[in-house]
């Protein structure tokens, strides 16, 4: 029984799990769980023992039951899988339930749509049906309109046609309609239409004769406007008007250009013309003109005084040209350069902007046409310019620069509009050039105005040095002139030396300042061209500074040297005090003025120095070497009309039959007052300078008392016939202790310098001279006396009284020795006689 | 190069009158007057001993006066004229006269060279140069290169043609030419020209310059101011024959062109005083000699106006890097017109330099204290003319 009911067991088992096994697999595959499932129990699946694994095999599972279990166990098993089954079994049975719900309502719609189906089949059964009504009849109407609907377009065809040729037939009168009313425009604008047209069907005999007619009319009609743009009467607009139809009517451009250019050219040359005439009566008048300016000029530049010195301030209404410089500018730039500008502008947008683009021919024809006007205004230009530039070279006169750099101004201004219209032209450039040439021009004027002012100033210190004036007697007095004797006055007057100076000085440097001011218009903010790289820093540096500053100032140094070499040889043509005046002027402007006036400049111009320039340390060395030559000079020629004295008092006088001397001959008295009256006229301008310290009675020394020693020792060596060289042994000992005395040197800028100058050369010719001549007792005694008088005087002159007293030594020394009967003079005899006087 | 130290001689009077013994070509000799107003005056032949540098002298007594100037016949070497001042009756005359040496002065001087106390010869007078209506004769010319019968002597305003015939025991004016102008003119000095056989000569009187034509005796040229003032001296250049130099109170030496008298063709300003002579060396005319009473002596080397060919020997590239080495180019840079040197030996003012006319590189000066001093041209520029 085991056995059946084991066997049914494992029957029932048998197709338990089977079932059971197949239940659950459809629940996976339902549930989707199939591969996810539980991943461990994956290595249990291969068990066939496994239950719920796939590859379970009963039979193998319930012989591996039977053969290792008891029969409890397998009672327990069984127990539990019967308990299992169940509950599987209940759990089927719940989703079967829970899904058939839902079956249910499914079947309730589809059956629902299914009813509904059919009802909208029938619906859109009727409707095809419908549609197929319509075709039919709409295919019907089309048939019947055919015929009627392809007559109407054939005749509006020909109404078109009929239109068009009735419109051609008209033509030929419409166009001489048109030309009758000079309507050009219009007619122009019809036989455009027609062209083509006309042009196709000319092979028709018909079109032919309306085509010959319109090429008539047309080219009557092109006569008429070439006509009409050859009389030249008519205005600018008309003209480019003219010219645009002609261009339409397929006139050659170049040809066209060429007449514009010449009809524009035959007014610009008719306003050049114009301007011309301005200038035309250059050769007689305006020279004339130009002098009298300038004369003016100097006039008031001869006053010199500072409130004249401006010339901007010149009030003298200037005999001026047909026009002034400003007018004839205006001129020119409102007829010349605006109707210039015009001519530009409307030849540019006739055939050079007209082109349409794309077009090669025309693009040609705009560079051919472009190439044309450049020549052209270069032309014109350049005929503009010299005009201009003859008008600028006769602006000589200085007296008002503002108008001249506004003229120019003007004319740059100007300029620059016509430089816009045509962007590649040099007219600009050769606009600025003139202008430039103009500036340095007017440097270079007024370089020569300094110049003049300059020689002005000094004819007129000249002249007052010559006439002594009522003024000079007060200046004197204040001046110290007191001190000097009626000769001093006799000679010239010293005594207004300083205020001379200051009032030359001053006006020299006042006309620089207002030649300055007036140079600086150039430069002005507001002035077009001021802001062109020459005038930024060519002009200032080169031009104003170098050509004009510099260029003053080395002239001055130059003609003040000048006064040394060619008036000088005689000492007669330039005063001698002119010379001082001169040298301290030099002076003055190494110390100061140079600097002064160079920084001034460069200052007011902003100069930039790109260019070397000449350094200030070089024009005050000029200034230096030039008061020094003036000065040396000075003493060479003052030296020169005492040395004069004394030589003439030498030379003239009969010294071997002498009487004895009573008196100082009046020439020394002469000498010293001549003396004086130079030491106080350079004091007026020098400084007193160093002296050696003087010894305590330096005009009692005892003289000759030293030189009649020195004498006898001379003749004591004379009449020992000694060997060769110890002859004068003692005079050369004395020499080989003194130095050497150059006489024509180079002095210092000091009072007592230049007074040691002057009388070291007066005392050396008055040895020389004595030397020549030979002399009898008291003529050796008046030598004596003239040279004591002398040193009384001379001593506190010179820097270094023993030079005084080592010249005169020598004087007495050489007459003794020029003397047939050297017997001295007593020492206070001499004295006595020279105190008298 | 070291140049030989100067050789200084002292006469024991003042002096002004210079010259060299023109006739001698072989020694070294100058001639010098002396001026002393109460002893006899002298003449001092100088003899040069190149090679040893002594100085050998003999002393000539010459008791008509003390002597202006002197001058050596270009043709015997014993014959000289002098001007010399005579002073009778406290009256002053100026005379000139032909001398000549006596002809044992050169063996007599070597017997006893140093025998100061030895009394010297007297020149053997041959003619006077004047007559009683010219009178005050500023100075006498020889004929350069003559032979030794033509003398010229300005006179106040005149200038004497003299002929010297019979040994130069007579004398004849052939020709006279006088100078015509406002006031008392007076010719200060003359030079007989080496050119145009021998038919100018150029007289100075204070401030111009004139030209004379010996044959018609009429004047040529004239340059009018050709000085300052007073012209002192003047010297043509012996190699070309219309430039002449002279010198004057105004400091200056001028070299004139006397085809065209307007401008001098240089001057020169180196003196601080008046320069009483100027000389032209007379084979080397760029070398010119000036004495002044500065008490100096200056040589100039005029090359741009002497008639050696100038600036021609130089090339380039010893121009461009002339500033750079100065060391170098000391002695290869070009010659320009400079101060050589300046001899400054004197003391006094000196009146008168010449060059020798044996040695063309030696030269003498004279001062007035009568100091003589005697020069060489510096070796380096020497041999800068002669190489």
């Amino acid at each position: 029984m085991d056995a059946d009911t084991n066997g049914s067991a494992e029957v029932s088992d048998g197709s338990g799990p089977d079932r059971r096994r197949r239940v659950h697999g459809m629940l996976k595959l339902y549930y989707g769980l199939n591969e996810e499932g539980n991943p461990d129990e994956q290595p249990m699946s291969l068990d066939p023992c496994d239950i719920n694994g796939p590859h379970f095999d009963p039979e193998h599972f319930l012989n591996k039951l039977r053969r290792e279990c008891s029969l409890a166990e397998l009672m327990d098993q069984e127990t539990c899988m019967v308990k299992q089954i169940r509950s599987l079994d209940s759990d089927m049975q719940t989703l079967v339930y829970e899904n058939y719900n839902k079956f249910i309502s499914a079947t309730d719609t589809i059956r629902k749509m299914k009813n509904d189906f059919k009802k909208m089949e029938d619906e859109m059964d009727c409707l095809s049906a419908n549609m197929a009504a319509i075709t039919d009849f709409s295919a019907r109407i089309t048939g019947t309109l055919q015929d009627q609907h392809a007559q109407i377009t054939k005749l509006s065809g020909v109404h078109t046609l009929l239109r068009k040729l009735q419109f051609l037939f008209e033509l030929p009168a419409r166009l001489n309609k048109c030309l009758e009313l000079q309507a050009y425009a219009q007619a122009v604008r019809s036989h455009r239409h027609a062209r083509c047209v006309l042009q196709q069907y000319s092979h028709l005999p018909s079109f032919k004769g309306i085509q010959d007619d319109c090429h008539a009319i047309m080219d009557k009609l092109a006569q008429e406007l070439r006509q009409k743009f050859r009389d030249g009467g008519s205005s600018a607009k008309d003209l480019s008007e003219c010219v645009e139809l002609l261009l339409q009517l397929d006139e050659p451009a170049e040809e066209l250009c060429d007449k514009f250019l010449s009809h524009a050219r035959s007014r610009l040359e008719s306003d050049l013309q114009g301007l011309e005439a301005e200038i035309r009566p250059y050769p007689s008048a305006a020279k004339e003109a130009s002098a009298r300016r300038l004369s003016s000029a100097a006039a008031l530049a001869v006053a010199g005084s500072p409130s004249h010195g401006s010339p901007n301030t010149s009030a003298v209404p200037s005999p001026t040209l047909n026009t002034d410089i400003l007018e004839f500018i205006d001129r020119g730039c409102n007829e010349f350069v605006s109707s210039l500008c015009l001519v530009i502008t409307s030849y540019q947008e006739l055939f050079v902007n007209h082109a349409q683009p794309g077009e090669l021919a025309s693009k040609s024809i705009a560079q051919m046409a472009s190439g044309k006007l450049q020549a052209f205004v270069d032309d014109l230009a350049a005929r503009y310019f010299s005009l201009v530039e003859r008008r600028i070279q006769e602006e000589k006169g200085v007296a008002d620069n503002s108008l001249l750099v506004r003229a120019l101004d003007r004319f740059h201004r100007r300029l620059q509009a016509v430089a816009k219209l045509l962007p590649g032209s040099a007219v600009q450039s050769k606009g600025t050039e003139i202008v430039i040439r103009a500036a340095t021009e007017r440097v270079k004027q007024y370089l020569s105005a300094l110049q003049s002012f300059y020689m002005d100033s000094l004819t007129d210190v000249r002249q007052a040095l010559a006439t002594p004036r009522l003024s000079v007697a007060g200046a004197a007095a204040a001046g110290g002139g007191a001190l000097l004797g009626g000769p001093a006055s006799g000679r010239d007057a010293p005594g207004s030396l300083p205020e001379l100076l200051s009032s030359l000085s001053a006006s020299i440097l006042n006309q620089i300042k207002a030649v300055l001011a007036s140079v600086h218009l150039f430069t002005a903010k507001d002035i077009t061209f001021s802001n062109k790289p020459y005038f930024k820093g060519e002009f200032c540096s080169q031009g104003v500074r170098e050509s004009l500053v510099v260029n003053f100032i080395k002239f001055v140094c130059q003609s003040s040297r000048q006064f040394c070499e060619s008036a000088g040889e005689k000492g007669g043509s330039t005063p001698p005090a002119l010379l001082l005046l001169l040298s301290r002027l030099c002076l003055d402007y190494e110390t100061s003025t140079i600097s002064y006036i160079l920084t001034l400049t460069d200052e007011q111009f902003l100069v930039q120095h790109h260019s070397p320039v000449t350094p200030v340390t070089t024009l005050c060395a000029e200034a230096r070497e030039a008061a020094q030559k003036l000065l040396n000079h000075y003493v060479k020629v003052q030296g020169l009309i005492i040395s004069q004295m004394l030589r003439k008092s030498v030379e003239t006088r009969d010294w071997v039959n002498t009487i004895e001397p009573r008196n100082v001959r009046a020439v020394m008295k002469r000498v010293v007052e001549d003396t004086t009256s130079i030491d106080v006229q350079v004091g007026l301008l020098y400084e007193e300078g160093v002296r050696k310290a003087h010894s305590s009675d330096s005009s009692k020394r005892t003289f000759s008392v030293y030189s009649s020693s020195r004498q006898q020792a001379r003749y004591a060596a004379s009449y020992t016939p000694s060997a060769p060289m110890d002859t004068n042994l003692l005079s050369n000992i004395h020499k080989l202790f003194s130095e050497r005395i150059d006489i024509f040197s180079s002095v210092e800028f000091n009072k007592v310098s230049v007074m040691t100058g002057i009388i070291k050369i007066s005392l050396k010719t008055f040895l020389e001279c004595v030397r020549l001549r030979t002399f009898g007792r008291y003529g050796l005694q008046q030598i004596q006396v003239d040279c004591h008088y002398l040193q009384m005087y001379l001593w506190r002159f010179v820097s270094d009284e023993n030079l005084v007293h080592f010249l005169l030594d020598e004087i007495v020394g050489s007459s003794a020795h020029r003397c047939l009967d050297p017997a001295p003079m007593e020492q206070s005899v001499i004295e006595v006689i020279c105190e008298r006087g | 190069m070291e140049d030989d130290a100067p050789v200084i001689y002292g006469l024991e009077f003042q002096a002004r009158a210079l010259t060299a013994q023109t006739a001698e070509t072989d020694a070294i000799r100058f001639l010098v007057g002396t001026q002393s107003l109460k002893f006899d005056n002298q003449i001092h032949i100088i003899d040069f001993d190149d090679e040893n540098n002594i100085i050998n002298k003999t002393v000539l007594l010459h008791q008509a006066g003390e002597i202006w100037h002197i001058g050596a016949s270009p043709a015997d070497k014993a014959v000289l004229t002098t001007c010399y001042n005579k002073t009778s009756d406290s009256r002053v005359v100026s005379c000139a006269a032909v001398w000549r040496m006596p002809c044992d002065w050169e063996t007599g001087s070597h017997e006893s060279p140093d025998d100061s106390a030895h009394n010297p010869q007297a020149l053997e007078l041959l003619c006077h140069l004047d007559n009683a209506a010219h009178s005050n004769t500023a100075c006498v010319l020889w004929e350069p290169m003559g032979d030794g019968k033509r003398v010229i002597s300005l006179a106040d305003n005149h200038a004497l043609l003299w002929d010297l015939q019979e040994s130069s025991t007579r004398a004849t004016v052939t020709s006279t030419a006088t100078l015509e102008g406002k006031g008392q003119l007076k010719f200060t000095s003359g030079k007989w020209s080496p050119h145009h056989n021998c038919s100018q000569l150029a007289t100075a009187n204070d401030t111009a310059i004139r030209g004379w034509d010996l044959r018609t005796m009429s004047q040529i040229y004239c340059i009018e101011n050709a000085h300052g003032q007073l012209v002192r001296d003047l010297d043509f250049n012996p190699n070309r024959q219309y430039y002449l130099a002279s010198c004057g109170d105004d400091c200056k030496v001028k070299f004139w062109d006397v085809r065209n008298v307007q401008e001098p063709v240089k001057t020169l300003e180196e003196h601080s005083h008046w320069v009483w002579s100027v000389r032209y060396n007379h084979s080397h005319d760029q070398l010119v000699l000036t004495a002044s009473s500065d008490s100096r002596l200056i040589l100039s080397n005029m090359v741009s106006i002497s008639s050696e060919p100038f600036g021609h020997l130089v090339d380039d590239e010893e121009l461009s890097e002339g500033e750079d080495n100065h060391h170098e180019d000391k002695s290869k840079e070009p010659l320009k017109d400079s101060v050589v040197s300046t001899y400054e030996e004197h003391e006094d003012s000196v009146y008168a330099a010449e060059w020798s006319s044996a040695d063309p590189w030696l030269f003498a000066s004279l001062s007035y204290d009568g100091r003589l001093v005697i020069n060489r041209v510096p070796r380096a520029l020497k041999y800068r003319i002669l190489l």
